[in-house]
């Protein structure tokens, strides 16, 4: 547990990625089996609450407190604090002998191992149990091991470690890809005994065919104008770019899973669609769209639907997802992945074609012979749910990940309006001594005819460090408010903001919310007054969310 | 009980709080008040407790020197220094000054009048502070306190600790420059300290904020190794040295000279998690120059008071716990005394 405590205490604290994941990569070369796997799962996917026994901790908690600590003393310190496990970690007596700090700290006994702890839990027939056990190793823990034990037990510890940092340290520790382990990852366990045997050369690779599990995905470039003299146009494909989110649907004897593209199962959202798949055997790719009459809905109508445990009839009703595929990873047993992409294509409309499928379409070819007539066929296209254009190399095999060449997306040319930045906030990490992350906004006018600033959105990226520095200092030479790490700033600097679209939002103040905001360029040169107004704005919305006039 | 202590009259008929601060009607002072008197008694010399602008000032020398350094000599009237133990007697009162083991030169306000007594503790703090006098424990009838930690969450582990642990990540992390966010007075020079006392020889770095005071110590018999001043080292990026500054230049350009610095916090408040994230700081180090909930509570009980007073901080938590022990528990809430010296 000392070790584990030691990993979450710094992996809170530590800001940069790179540290992050060598903290990460000499604990899973330090630790024994199966610590290291049972940590690498609280990191990732959370320890199963089923191995523990599915632990009522909050009741557990407060059984074992009320008997040293007057509840008012508790409220007041929970609310200070602001967590639970933490403030019981500071709160709990130190019954075990306090330790003279100038020696070296004693072994830890065996019983406090992760692997020791888990299977003690598991043992525990009754609440009553394990509500004894948990207190014996609270007492027998410093306050940093009663907070990591808690968190452990708790599920996800959250110190700002994404699943994937936590895979990529699993796969840097033992030299491997971390495509490799994604490609096993859903058919793995906590503690993951067979997948460190495996990483560290000393067992077979773990058998995951014939489960439904998550393949990582091929990822496109953005296309830049350098690419394009590289490119033969008869080498490739186009697809249109769909407004929606990818995901795979990864389906095996009767049991289907929906991924997204991080590999993230959001099944639970979508019950319709993995009912679809329950009669199919097949990995297959696509865009998840909100679809009425076959028309695709905007993006705000799929946002409904997302992050969803449990899903109404209602919300099925009246959001009718549907999913275009465009790739065909698994036919039955087969793995297509390492056949061209003309030859997946074919497999794929073949497969439609044999099991006409409910709720499922084909993402069409836009047939084109250049990227002059391509670039004409876009111009002309005005249709709801595109966002853009894929450019796949027609003899390419599915790789993981985004390799140069391969595949592109290339999106229109973004909006851009004229902004007046209003506030800053510090930003993260190396930027943390910079006002990095700006606010800005239009000119609207108000009831008494005076023009106000209302803020429109929000960006953080755009600018070049030299910019950065630029911009710094012109925040704090205009702070006009402070408020914590964020400053109000005169109305003085207009920010040429670019954006892919712009939606009706009622948790605005504007009534608007921008997607992928940027800064484009940063007008020095244009005085505030002339920046854009909020009428400029609304005209961008499409024409069902335009405000009456 | 004695005759004459039932005759005396109750501490509220003569020590109270006033629009000023603590007010001492029998002895015609305030006690580290936050607008200008005529004559104030300083317990230590962190601003929120000595202000400029009084008639006349009562404090150690230490403090004295203090306020002449930081608020200049013309800061007050006249200057009066009354060492530890010795006794004035102010009109009505005697008032004597005791360790209170929170900075240099920090006292508790001792008051007897008619065999009954009051000690006012200013900050105060029982942990080892090789800084400054420890703090020494005054019975009396009526105790003031301070409630800065005054949550149960709040059991600082030893500060040696932490300091060790500043020493364990400069040789972990030997290219990187080691930034000690600290208070500049009392909280920067037992850092120091403590770093000297771990057995850190080399040079320490300190932000010019941090220059005088840390001279002032060493006037006042303090040593604290040899120190040097960031802006006469030789342009570089101290890359493995420690630099002391003010825990706000920890996120101010000044910062960003430094190699790829780690960025650590000394200060009570790191105990809490969400506080050391919410100041982005890397290296949380708990060291606090206040009482933790647990010297609290074994002061007030060893005082033998049976009436406490709480100055500022988490008077909440503290007066629930005295008054569910049997001591009568009455909250000041006086303002201007906040925890911006933590
Ligand atoms: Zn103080
Ligand atoms: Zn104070």
């Amino acid at each position: 547990m000392r070790a584990f405590a030691q990993l979450l205490e710094d992996l809170g604290y530590i800001q940069s990625r790179n540290r992050k994941l060598s903290r990460m990569v000499a604990y899973f070369r330090s630790t024994p089996d199966p610590d290291r796997g049972w940590a690498l799962a609280a990191l990732t996917d959370g320890v199963p609450q089923a191995v523990l026994g599915r632990l009522p901790l909050r009741r557990m908690l407060a059984e074992l407190t009320e008997t040293f600590i007057d509840p008012v003393l508790y409220r007041l310190s929970r609310d200070y604090v602001g967590d639970t496990a933490e403030t019981v970690a500071l709160l709990w007596p130190h019954r075990t002998a306090a330790q003279d700090p100038s020696e070296s700290p004693a072994p830890e006994p065996p019983a406090l191992g992760l692997g020791a702890i888990v299977h003690a839990f598991s043992n525990c027939d009754t609440t009553a149990q394990s509500t004894r056990l948990l207190g014996t190793l609270l007492d027998h823990l410093d306050t940093q091991g009663r907070w990591a034990l808690l968190k452990f037990v708790g599920g996800a510890p959250r110190v700002g470690v994404s699943a994937r940092l936590a895979k990529t340290a699993l796969a840097e520790a033992f030299g491997h890809d971390v495509a490799e382990v994604e490609e096993v990852w859903h058919g793995v366990e906590a503690p993951y005994t067979n997948l460190f045997a495996w990483l560290e050369g000393k067992g077979p690779r773990p058998d995951v065919d014939g489960l439904p599990i998550f393949r990582p995905v091929m990822l496109a470039h953005p296309i830049e104008d350098d690419d394009w003299k590289s490119l033969a146009a008869d080498d490739f494909v186009a697809e249109w770019k769909w407004d929606g989110i990818r995901v795979q649907i990864s389906a095996r004897g009767g049991q289907v899973r929906i991924f997204s593209r991080q590999g993230d199962d959001i099944s639970g959202a979508f019950p319709e669609i993995r009912l679809v798949f329950t009669s199919h055997d097949c990995v297959a790719d696509g865009e998840l769209l909100v679809m009425r009459k076959g028309e695709v809905a905007p993006f705000n109508d799929l946002q409904q639907r997302l992050n969803r445990k449990v899903v109404t009839p209602r919300m099925q009703s009246q959001y009718p997802v549907h999913v275009r595929l465009y790739d065909l990873l698994f036919d039955g047993k087969e793995d297509l992945r390492p056949l061209p992409f003309t030859e997946r294509r074919h497999r794929l409309e073949a497969w439609l074609q044999r099991e006409k499928p409910l709720l499922v379409d084909l993402s069409a070819l836009v047939p084109f012979a250049s990227f002059d007539e391509l670039n004409r066929i876009w111009a002309g296209t005005r249709a709801e749910g595109i966002e853009g254009l894929m450019l796949k190399r027609k003899e390419s095999a599915y790789h993981a990940g985004r390799i140069k060449g391969l595949w592109y997306k290339w999106k229109r040319a973004p909006l851009t309006l004229d902004c007046v930045l209003m506030y800053a906030q510090r930003g993260a990490g190396k930027r943390s001594s910079y006002y990095s992350d700006y606010t800005f906004g239009v000119w609207r006018m108000t009831q008494t005819g005076d023009q106000e600033l209302v803020p429109v959105g929000k960006a953080y990226s755009g600018f070049t460090d030299e910019e950065l520095r630029h911009l710094d200092k012109w925040v704090r030479d205009h702070t006009t408010e402070r408020f914590g790490p964020v400053r109000a700033v005169s109305a003085g600097l207009v920010l040429e903001v670019a954006f892919d679209a712009v939606q009706a939002s009622a948790r605005h103040k504007s009534g608007i919310a921008m997607r992928f905001p940027r800064i484009h360029r940063i007008r020095w040169d244009k005085p505030a007054a002339e920046a854009d107004t909020i009428e400029a704005v609304n005209a961008l919305l499409p024409q069902s969310e335009r405000p009456p006039n | 009980m004695t005759a004459l202590r039932r005759a005396a009259a109750p501490f509220h008929t003569w020590l109270y709080p006033d629009d000023r601060g603590l007010y001492c009607a029998a002895g015609g002072f305030h006690i580290d008040p936050h607008q200008p008197v005529e004559r104030a008694v300083i317990t230590h010399g962190h601003s929120d407790h000595a202000r400029a602008g009084h008639g006349a000032v009562l404090a150690t020398p230490e403090t004295i020197a203090v306020m002449h350094a930081r608020l200049g000599k013309e800061s007050a009237g006249s200057f009066q220094p009354l060492p530890y133990g010795e006794t004035i007697t102010l009109s009505e009162v005697q008032v004597r000054l005791v360790p209170a083991g929170h900075i240099l030169g920090s006292a508790q306000v001792v008051i007897e009048k008619q065999g009954c007594r009051a000690v006012v503790s200013g900050d105060y703090k029982r942990a080892h502070d090789p800084t400054c006098r420890p703090f020494e424990l005054v019975p009396c009838d009526l105790f003031v306190t301070e409630a800065t930690f005054a949550l149960p969450v709040f059991q600082h582990e030893p500060a040696e600790h932490e300091a060790r642990k500043l020493l364990h990540s400069l040789e972990e992390q030997p290219e990187r420059a080691h930034l000690v966010g600290a208070y500049g007075l009392g909280k920067c020079q037992r850092m120091i300290k403590l770093v000297r006392e771990a057995g850190y020889e080399k040079p320490i770095y300190l932000h010019g904020a941090m220059v005088s005071l840390c001279e002032l110590y060493e006037a006042c018999g303090v040593a604290l190794g040899p120190l040097v001043y960031v802006a006469d080292a030789e342009r570089g990026t101290l890359a493995g040295e420690l630099v002391m500054c003010p825990p706000s230049a920890l996120r101010e350009r000044w910062s960003r000279r430094f190699a790829d610095p780690v960025t650590a916090f000394a200060s009570g408040w790191m105990r809490i998690k969400g506080r050391a994230r919410q100041q982005g700081v890397e290296l949380p180090l708990v060291v606090s120059d206040h009482a933790d909930w647990p010297e609290l509570v074994a002061t007030i009980r060893e005082t033998g008071a049976g009436e406490v007073w709480i100055t500022h901080g988490r008077d909440d938590a503290l007066g629930h716990y005295l008054s569910t022990h049997g001591v009568k528990a009455r909250a000041l809430s006086i303002v201007g005394w906040d925890e911006e010296a933590e």
